[in-house]
């Protein structure tokens, strides 16, 4: 009772103060979301405009035709964008399956074998998430290079399977809780170490392997440093480079490269629809490696 | 760290003590086996550049000639003392400063969105969903808004603001504009480390709280805040190491050019466009020892344990 006279006597307590801070909330969050969107809606709209309207309206007019898909064609065709659909999809596939068989390797040697120079072989890898990869690229490049494999799919799906250490990461916070009496009840009927990785360990990693390939395919997805430096040839573009040559032909044609941005956008935001709670999820604990 | 040989130190006290020699010999081998390849990938990927880096920043390196000349700190020296060269660091400044400002703002949207609302998770998604596009389409959506008579200036004209502004044009702009677009992208993973990080403090804390006639911005301070340090001061020191290394946006809105030219993009242009492979990979390396002093910064603020927790 003594507590609710005090509270009567507080401004910030008042009904009045209770709605205003609601409606500054919703405010701020309206008006956030508009920052968000508006950008992203202008790109659309533009996307389906003729290049008459472009030339006539102004640049938050609506286009008079909503079912114009002339500049996607465009874009489609004119932007290579098959090609490079086809591209990304084939590095995705083949750095993710190699990150997840090297992932789960390392962190099943680390996590259930004890050795000499365990502890070095895990400061190796922790050092290495210190080491910002745009910094090293420098060098990196020369590596590849000496390798044969500069502009060719393998030099960057080598780079995104060696040096993605958050996925060893999320493999060894996931391995720690797999109980190690189920290693020893296989191993007592028998098995082998790498049956029990096969048959034991990585069926049970399937939530991590999950979140791996969530990351990864969106951070692949995006990649553009990677594919602009070791793939310059036009043939290797993927979803960024291809993008990003639009710049040059189609030069001050913004409906033809927003309908280009909108292709690549398009598929995130299915991904993210569909995923949205195991995006959240890997993302919080992949970010902060 | 995070990785305690807790499993490993239980699972020996099953091995057989008296096992067969050769056995033993070949189970000592068998981590190995599983470690071969990862290891070959982390040092032919990272620890070889990082060696070869250092080594070059020594030399006068053009990037392909057979011969080198060892220069000394020569490399350094220039970094340090060429006026264009470190300019580089004040352009740092404004994504310094602007990044607070994201964790500020990510900040005050976790908190508001912790508590349930209306429409609670539309805004979630709208907040993050910046973080998951690709940067060459970003790029492409701001360059478009901030053309002269874009998008940003019609919105502004209907504010009866009629100014033609040349976000990208004006040297004195420009880095405001680029490091907006940075806040516009990166936002959404802040928002979602804090709401996650606010979401696992108790309940029960909040409302015990707010039953003592705790408000909220007092549950805020008092109780949210505490709780989320460890992973706020997280965020400030990425802040500070993605500052320095900014490169994506600027490249493909700008090409880097003039005041928009970054740490990064300053390297990349020495070692690939000019051919100063020495001086670039000085650079890197000042880069790199920056972001790992700045790391062991942090790992010696924050205790271990806390770190552990939010790994």
């Amino acid at each position: 009772m003594a507590v609710r006279a005090v509270r009567a006597n507080l401004w910030y307590r008042t009904p009045w103060a209770r709605v205003i801070a609601t409606a500054l909330k919703y405010l701020s969050l309206a008006g956030a979301s508009v920052v968000v969107v508006l950008p992203l809606l202008t790109m659309l709209t533009t996307s389906l405009k003729t290049r008459r309207e472009m030339a006539e309206g102004g640049i938050l007019s609506l286009p008079s035709n909503w079912f114009n898909f002339d500049n996607y064609v465009t874009a489609f065709n004119n932007g290579n964008m098959l090609l490079a659909f086809g591209n990304t999809a084939f590095l995705l596939v083949f750095s993710i399956v190699g990150a997840i068989l090297i992932g789960t390797m390392a962190a099943y040697a680390i996590d259930r074998f004890t050795f000499r120079l365990r502890g070095l072989v895990i400061s190796l890898f922790l050092i290495a998430t210190l080491v910002p990869g745009v910094t090293t690229q420098v060098a990196t490049f020369k590596v590849i290079n000496a390798f044969g494999l500069f502009d060719t799919r393998w030099g960057p799906i080598l780079l995104y399977m060696g040096t993605d250490i958050v996925s060893i990461y999320i493999f060894l916070q996931f391995i720690r809780n797999i109980p190690v009496s189920l290693d020893e009840a296989a191993k007592m009927d028998g098995a082998s170490s790498f049956r029990i990785y096969r048959t034991v360990i990585l069926p049970l990693l399937k939530p991590a392997i999950a979140t791996v390939v969530i990351i990864k395919g969106i951070m692949i997805y995006n990649e553009f440093y990677i594919p602009f430096l070791y793939m310059p040839s036009e043939e290797l573009g993927v979803i960024s480079t291809s993008l990003f040559r639009f710049k040059g032909p189609f030069g001050a044609q913004w409906e033809v490269i927003s309908a280009g941005a909108v292709l690549v956008i398009l598929p995130t935001l299915i991904i993210f629809l569909v995923l949205q709670r195991f995006i959240y999820n890997g993302f919080t604990s992949g970010a902060v490696k | 760290m995070a990785i305690t040989p807790l499993t490993a130190r239980t699972r020996k006290s099953f091995e057989p003590q008296h096992a067969a020699p050769p056995q033993r010999k070949w189970r000592r081998l068998t981590p190995w086996l599983y470690l071969l390849v990862p290891l070959a990938f982390l040092v032919t990927f990272t620890y070889v550049p990082v060696a070869n880096m250092i080594s070059y920043s020594f030399t006068d390196w053009d990037g392909f000639s057979p011969e080198k000349q060892y220069v000394g700190l020569d490399n350094y020296a220039q970094l340090f003392t060429r006026p264009e060269l470190f300019q580089v660091f004040y352009v740092s400044l404004f994504y310094l400063v602007a990044s607070l400002l994201q964790i500020a703002l990510a900040l005050y949207f976790a908190t508001v969105l912790s508590f349930n609302m209306r429409f609670r998770n539309f805004f979630k998604g709208v907040l993050f969903f910046p973080y998951l596009l690709n940067g060459v389409a970003v790029a492409f959506v701001f360059l478009y808004l901030f053309q002269p008579g874009g998008t940003l200036d019609s919105v502004l004209a209907l504010f009866g603001i009629d100014n033609k502004i040349l976000w990208l044009g004006d040297p004195d702009l420009v880095n405001v504009s680029l490091s907006g677009v940075s806040v516009w992208r990166f936002l959404g993973l802040n928002f979602v480390l804090f709401l996650g990080a606010i979401q696992s403090v108790p309940s029960e804390i909040h409302e015990a709280a707010e039953l003592d006639g705790a408000t909220r911005p007092q549950v805020f301070w008092h109780v949210i805040l505490p709780s989320i340090r460890p992973i706020i001061s997280l965020s400030v020191i990425l802040g500070i190491t993605g500052s320095l290394s900014v490169f994506e946006i600027p490249w493909i809105m700008t090409g880097g050019s003039g005041e928009s030219k970054t740490f990064v993009i300053q390297t990349i242009k020495l070692a690939f466009q000019f051919n100063k492979m020495g001086l670039a990979s000085a650079a890197a390396v000042v880069l790199l020892v920056a972001i790992l002093l700045i790391a062991w910064v942090q790992r010696r603020l924050i205790p271990d344990e806390v770190t552990a927790g939010s790994r």
